[in-house]
């Protein structure tokens, strides 16, 4: 799945580094109340599906990242926040 | 407000700004009926009462009880309550498992998530804006910094709790440990060794090498 890279003003829980990045989702988490909106005064419904997603180091910081090649970041990451990788 | 409401005094030579804020909200919320006194000192107590010392009996059970271990990787909240810790909001907690291969290290990166139901409050580095952003980027000189060199071989995990779970890390079990009692077993398992900063201690010409935890 790839992490929508939308920036979106109100408080949400997808950190920066992630934004744009593929990743493959190891479990999910189940379902629980939206942040996006419980922040906001909301009720946090319907809940959403939370995800844990893993990303390569070196797919998130590129040469940067000063580590094994396999190295990865898992990053809890709600359903409304992933898109199906694009083909091509 | 009513003119005969009483309320402590806020402001305080003594009390940071920040202190300040959290009580006038506390005060706010509990004029405008959202959370009861009694509810905030609830909560305030029960985190207050754990220690590193609850998440340390729960690893050394796992230790040695395999099949205590198998139930705390598949569902931590379910194995937890086994043991006799209500896991006390909403949030789920999910145990990773350091092996010869893999080693794993827990960051909130977005704030301070932290399982605070079997270890307490998080230590103020913990907190830092230089440990949540250092350990997801250069997560390697981080532990070094923390005296834990990783061999070139280990496959580095690293967990950032964005959201609603909460991650413990179940260390590895020191060499040596044969045969030691879960008690014993228990005062091997440090804080940082449960956050991934660090790896249990090893026990020390048979005795265990305990230390402060703070």
């Amino acid at each position: 799945m790839t992490v929508r890279a939308d920036e979106v003003a109100h408080h949400h829980r997808t950190p920066w580094f992630v934004k744009g990045k593929s990743g493959v989702v190891r479990r999910v988490h189940g379902a629980f109340p939206n942040p996006e909106s419980r922040a906001h005064g909301g009720s946090g419904m319907p809940k959403r599906r939370l995800c844990q997603v893993e990303f390569r180091q070196s797919d998130i910081w590129g040469p940067k990242y000063r580590g094994r090649a396999d190295d990865v970041l898992l990053a809890d990451i709600f359903e409304q926040w992933l898109e199906p990788v694009p083909r091509g | 407000m009513s003119s005969d409401h009483r309320h402590p005094p806020l402001l305080h030579a003594d009390r940071s700004v920040r202190a300040t804020r959290v009580l006038a909200i506390r005060q706010l919320l509990i004029d405008k009926g959202v959370v009861t006194a009694a509810e905030v000192d609830d909560v305030v107590a029960r985190s207050r009462a754990r220690t590193p010392a609850d998440g340390a009996k729960v690893v050394a059970r796992a230790w040695t009880d395999d099949a205590f271990r198998g139930r705390l990787l598949a569902d931590a909240r379910a194995a937890a309550r086994e043991q006799g810790y209500r896991l006390s909001h909403d949030a789920d907690l999910v145990v990773v498992e350091n092996t010869a291969e893999v080693h794993h290290l827990i960051v909130c990166t977005l704030c301070s998530c932290y399982p605070t139901s079997l270890l307490g409050q998080p230590p103020d580095w913990y907190k830092s804006f230089a440990y949540r952003q250092r350990a997801v980027i250069e997560p390697r000189a981080v532990l070094r910094e923390f005296g834990l060199e990783l061999p070139a071989a280990m496959h580095l995990r690293v967990v950032d709790s964005t959201a609603d779970v909460r991650y413990l890390v179940l260390p590895r079990r020191p060499p040596g440990t044969e045969g030691m009692s879960q008690d014993d077993l228990a005062g091997l398992v440090t804080r940082d060794s449960m956050i991934g900063v660090a790896e249990a201690h090893r026990p020390e010409g048979g005795r265990c090498a305990c230390r402060g935890t703070s």
